[in-house]
């Protein structure tokens, strides 16, 4: 097992109004840590030494929850792509490397403390998402709607979006068009969630301009650092939705 | 912003074929006749009239789009990784303001001309009424190298602008299907090396032929 002697320089910010700064701090990890276990020894060390551990954002450690927002050597969730920052493990760096590491950066998602931000601009879009129509009572039988294969996997693709806020994070614009259209896409795409889609694409789309986001002008840096594969298809759907909106109500 | 993009770009093609006849070794009979054709034909003033508008919305939707997004970025980042853009997509509006000045310039060179009325009248057999001679002004300008460097790099640029444009329009417009994307990829591309090539080709024709 080799250890890796790390420079990190790391953003600093007390609060959302503090201007923050970068804090360099050296680390010594193994190549077997994930990103954020190497963090932890750094904040150990912090602590033990009577200084404020970094901040940052975590929870299921599998790549699940969408919690572990960083932006490392400029990119959300760090070099491997389609991977999680709690999933990349530490051999993907270099003994004596530099890394940088950065809060999410939008004007939706404010700094509330270190590389913590306050994303809770995507509960609302999926809020004003609203139902679908499924009755209530006991569970149906799985099987008793038909849907085709193709269509069930498309869905399945856009809900596997575990809402994290790298395509923001990533796009120069400070765009959520990727997230939104894939909450759009999982539920419209299939029987149960059809019925709603247009009103669904209005309410969603409506609430992310409310929120600043910025809107998308198709650069693709979004679904470059998604760390779930979600593709640009889901928007070009979205803003099909959103035509057929605005030419219906 | 797709909407008014993609009129610019079947206009551009349409204009692209009317400057062709500038080719033409007649002395600019052809280009002077589709000249007064173009200036007296109800329908085309109409055309032109809606496409000045189109690219005044154009420019302004970009401009307050670039101004929407800047500050919905808010902040930047020490190190960029710049991952799946490329430069032509995070340049458009850069790329636009160059061409709104070419436009600019180009309008007071040609069209304002035209419109002033301080261009020669010539007569050719054939044809029943004078029409103005709009091709002396093109050779004039043509004539000049900084001119003719200055029309071909502003090309360049709009071909920066349509690699990124015609593609992006499809995509928010909605249409984006796994079986079309290539296609759209191919003509996005072929448009926009073959349209501003033919636009520059002309002034580096009539410069060496002058
Ligand atoms: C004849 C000239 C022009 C043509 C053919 C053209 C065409 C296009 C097209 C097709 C798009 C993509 C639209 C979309 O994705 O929805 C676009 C985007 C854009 N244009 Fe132009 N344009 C021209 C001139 C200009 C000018 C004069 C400006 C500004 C002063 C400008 C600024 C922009 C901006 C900022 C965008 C970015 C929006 C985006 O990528 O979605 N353009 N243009
Ligand atoms: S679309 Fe991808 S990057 Fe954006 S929130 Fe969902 S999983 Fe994260
Ligand atoms: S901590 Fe849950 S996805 Fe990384």
């Amino acid at each position: 097992m080799s250890a890796l002697h790390l420079n990190l320089k790391v953003w600093r910010q007390k609060n959302q109004q503090s201007k923050g700064e970068f804090q360099t701090y050296q680390v010594e990890a193994n190549e077997h840590m994930s990103f954020l276990e190497m963090m932890d020894v750094l904040n150990q060390d912090l602590i033990e030494k009577k200084k404020e551990p970094v901040a940052f954002d975590h929870d299921c450690r599998e790549g699940i929850c969408g919690a572990c927002s960083m932006v490392i050597n400029g990119k959300p969730h760090g070099p491997l792509s389609g991977t999680t920052t709690c999933q990349l493990h530490m051999r993907h760096f270099k003994d004596g490397e530099t890394i940088v590491v950065e809060p999410f950066r939008a004007k939706a998602f404010p700094i509330v403390r270190d590389l913590v931000v306050d994303r809770s601009s995507f509960d609302r879009i999926i809020q004003a998402g609203g139902f679908i129509s499924v009755n209530t009572g006991q569970a149906i039988d799985g099987n008793a709607i038909p849907i085709d294969k193709d269509t069930a996997s498309k869905s399945f693709d856009a809900a596997a979006c575990i809402g994290c806020g790298a395509c923001v994070a990533a796009c120069p614009n400070g765009s959520a068009m990727l997230f939104t259209s894939a909450k759009i896409s999982h539920l419209g795409l299939l029987p149960q969630g059809k019925m709603e889609h247009t009103r669904r694409v209005n309410n969603m789309v409506s609430q992310m301009d409310e929120e600043g986001f910025g809107f998308c002008s198709n650069i693709g840096a979004c679904e470059a650092e998604c760390p779930k594969g979600i593709s640009l298809e889901n928007i070009a759907r979205m803003n099909r939705g959103y035509i057929k909106a605005s030419l219906l109500d | 912003m797709s909407l008014s993009g993609l009129f610019l770009i079947v206009f551009l093609l349409i204009h692209l074929l009317g400057n062709l006849q500038l080719l033409k070794a007649d002395g600019g009979q052809a280009f002077n006749i589709y000249g007064y054709f173009m200036t007296h034909n109800p329908l085309i003033k109409m055309v032109s009239y809606g496409l000045y508008l189109f690219i005044l919305i154009h420019a302004i939707q970009g401009t307050l789009l670039w101004l929407k997004n800047r500050s919905a970025k808010g902040s930047s980042y020490a190190v960029n990784s710049n991952a799946g853009t490329n430069m032509f997509s995070r340049y458009m509006m850069h790329f636009g303001i160059i061409i709104f000045i070419f436009i600019i310039i180009h309008m007071i060179q040609f069209w304002l001309k035209m419109k002033m009325g301080v261009l020669d009248q010539v007569s050719y057999d054939g044809v029943d009424h004078t029409v103005a001679n709009l091709y002396a002004p093109c050779q004039l300008a043509f004539s000049n190298i900084g001119y003719v460097l200055f029309y071909v790099l502003s090309m360049l640029i709009l071909a920066f602008h349509l690699n990124h444009g015609f593609q992006s329009a499809f995509q928010t417009l909605g249409w984006n299907h796994p079986k079309y994307n290539g296609l759209i990829k191919i003509v996005g591309l072929l448009y926009s090396i073959l349209i501003p090539l033919g636009f520059a080709i002309i002034p580096i024709f009539m410069f060496l032929n002058k």
